[in-house]
């Protein structure tokens, strides 16, 4: 009987479903994020590290020059990329939604484009260098044309090959979830508006891009945390000769230097959170599913 | 139907170029993975052969491919049925809200915009200072599920946003238990999102590198193996190997996308029984 009542309780019947998911999260989620916050105190010696409660590893990061370059750094980065992936999404996104008549053919292409991202993204990475190269295609076509007469340096290995590898890593972030949005919006609104003599353009700036928000938002925040977050694409693809924070993290890890990388981690991970809280004040996510 | 404006055929040479964008260089290194036994990582071509590939099924001097490619399958398809399972309970616990389901739900957003390196660093420091070895079907396995569920859940959260509830009044009208309803209702109407999920799952464990970067231990899973072949290889032999894994994912992809279309077309078949009236 008293098993029966709790059952019927929306909190116990919630609580036990969920309880799988909120260990996952509670173990590989929260306890390291707790873990990391500690470690950003302690002290490291050459060897090991040893527990301490002490700000040093803060006073280092915020005293150093290089912090505040590698933090602009990683701002530029998401800037940049997300200003293209913005506009290559919501223009890719735009033609599957409004321009493409059949749900067969919008289903099709997609999914093509959905594709890549179900592939790895180091081979996705690798795979520019021969495009990109000294000898690449780029240059020798470019040179072909005469438009060059020797080859470019800064195609590979540059800022630009960074920024090339995000936006072709992460434009389907954006593609997603403002052809979500886009699919939604009621046909009848834009033949209203056609009717009430507004041309393309109007209609797309005054009915289809405030309606596509949402979706815009949800992208965003994909594009800018994951460009923030990254370590490994600036790495490679600048041939390490650019650094945004996730590679002062990686470098300290390399160097076991536990506290200064957590120190840094945490830092990263409260701008990003801000970053995020400023994004969400703009969308409600759940409703947007 | 309308005549097609000019803006389509701006638009359709636009989207021709993004997806040459998004294919293009994975077909050079298509085609260069070829390349003959003396070439290098750009064109030209020096001849067509299998030399690379036959050199991946080599003795390997530095790394052990093949046997991390193996443990990325078996981890792909451990997170892919954790994360099915978990998705689906978890989003029909969501359907109703009880307490504390906000602070799980920015949990679950937390852990999809959290930089993968922090979850890399925590949970190998977790592991390291609770005196457990790092290992990828441990610390490897928990770490990439906290990528894959979240996608998992917002799927699901998207299915029962759509759901039309009046399938399971109708059942427990008719006397089905809470659970009969979902195994012969809820679940069938639900399973050609559940094989997307599935997708989700194994693709993006299967390609994860930041997050088993530091808990995968001193086994490497292929990403891992692949990462630390660019720094020391420099030959079409990297090409030939993501050429191959490139090729099992879309292996992979179609088999899920063909299951997906089964399963859809199942559903449609049986889901309706219109135009069968005596």
């Amino acid at each position: 009987m008293f098993m029966k009542k709790l059952l019927e309780n929306h909190n116990v019947t919630g609580w036990l479903m969920v309880s799988p998911l909120a260990a996952v999260l509670l173990i590989f989620l929260v306890m390291p994020i707790v873990l990391i916050v500690i470690v950003s105190f302690w002290r490291a010696t050459e060897f090991s590290i040893i527990p301490a409660f002490e700000w040093d590893n803060y006073a280092f990061l915020f005293g150093s020059p290089v912090t505040y370059t590698v933090f602009f750094n990683t701002f530029k980065y998401a800037f940049i990329t997300w200003a293209f992936t913005l506009v290559i999404g919501f223009t890719v996104a735009y033609y599957l939604a409004f321009h493409i008549r059949s749900l067969t053919w919008q289903i099709a292409l997609f999914l093509l484009c959905t594709i890549p991202f179900w592939t790895s993204n180091i081979i996705r990475m690798i795979s520019w260098i021969p495009f990109l190269g000294r000898n690449g295609i780029a240059n020798s076509t470019l040179m072909s044309w005469g438009v060059i007469d020797e080859p470019v340096e800064w195609l590979l290995f540059s800022d630009f090959a960074v920024i090339v590898a995000f936006v072709h890593l992460y434009t389907l972030f954006m593609v997603v979830p403002i052809f979500n949005t886009m699919m939604r919006i009621d046909k009848s609104l834009i033949e209203a508006a056609r009717d009430a003599g507004a041309n393309g353009a109007q209609i797309l700036w005054n009915v289809i891009i405030p309606l596509t928000k949402p979706g815009i938002m949800i992208g965003t925040i994909f594009v800018v945390t994951l460009v923030m977050g990254d370590f490994i694409t600036v790495r490679f693809m600048s041939g390490s000769q650019s650094a945004n924070v996730g590679r002062l993290i990686s470098n300290d890890i390399a160097l076991l230097q536990y506290p200064s990388a957590s120190a840094t981690a945490i830092v990263l991970l409260t701008t990003v959170l801000i970053t995020i809280g400023i994004l969400l004040r703009f969308v409600d996510i759940r409703k947007e599913l | 139907m309308e005549p097609r404006s000019k803006s389509f055929y701006v638009l359709s040479a636009f989207f021709a170029l993004f997806v040459l964008f998004l294919y293009g260089p994975t077909l050079t290194i298509g085609v260069l993975s070829f390349q003959g036994e003396g070439g290098g990582l750009t064109f030209p071509m020096r001849g067509v052969s299998m030399y690379w590939f036959y050199d991946l099924f080599e003795q390997q001097a530095v790394g052990d491919i093949w046997g991390s490619f193996r443990r990325s399958i078996v981890l792909g398809f451990m997170v892919m049925v954790t994360t099915v399972v978990v998705s689906v309970i978890g989003g029909l616990a969501f359907r109703k809200k009880f307490a504390g389901s906000r602070i799980l739900f920015y949990l679950i957003i937390t852990a999809l915009v959290i930089p993968s390196i922090l979850v890399s660093l925590g949970v190998g420091l977790l592991f390291s200072q609770s005196g457990l070895d790092v290992h990828w079907s441990t610390s490897g396995f928990g770490a990439q599920l906290t990528w894959t569920l979240p996608f998992g859940l917002l799927i699901m959260f998207a299915v029962f946003n759509r759901f039309d509830k009046s399938y399971e009044e109708a059942a427990r009208d008719l006397g089905a238990s809470p659970w009969q309803t979902i195994r012969h209702v809820v679940l069938p109407i639900i399973a050609p999102s559940l094989i997307g999920v599935a997708l989700f799952g194994f693709t993006l464990s299967y390609d994860e590198f930041a997050r088993t970067l530091l808990t995968a231990g001193s086994y490497n899973t292929l990403p891992l193996e692949i990462y630390g072949m660019t720094t020391n290889v420099t030959s079409p032999v990297l090409y030939a190997l993501g050429t191959l894994t490139t090729l099992f994912s879309l292996l992979i992809i179609g088999v899920f996308l063909a299951l997906a279309l089964l399963s859809n077309r199942r559903k449609a078949r049986a889901g309706s029984d219109a135009g069968k009236a005596v």
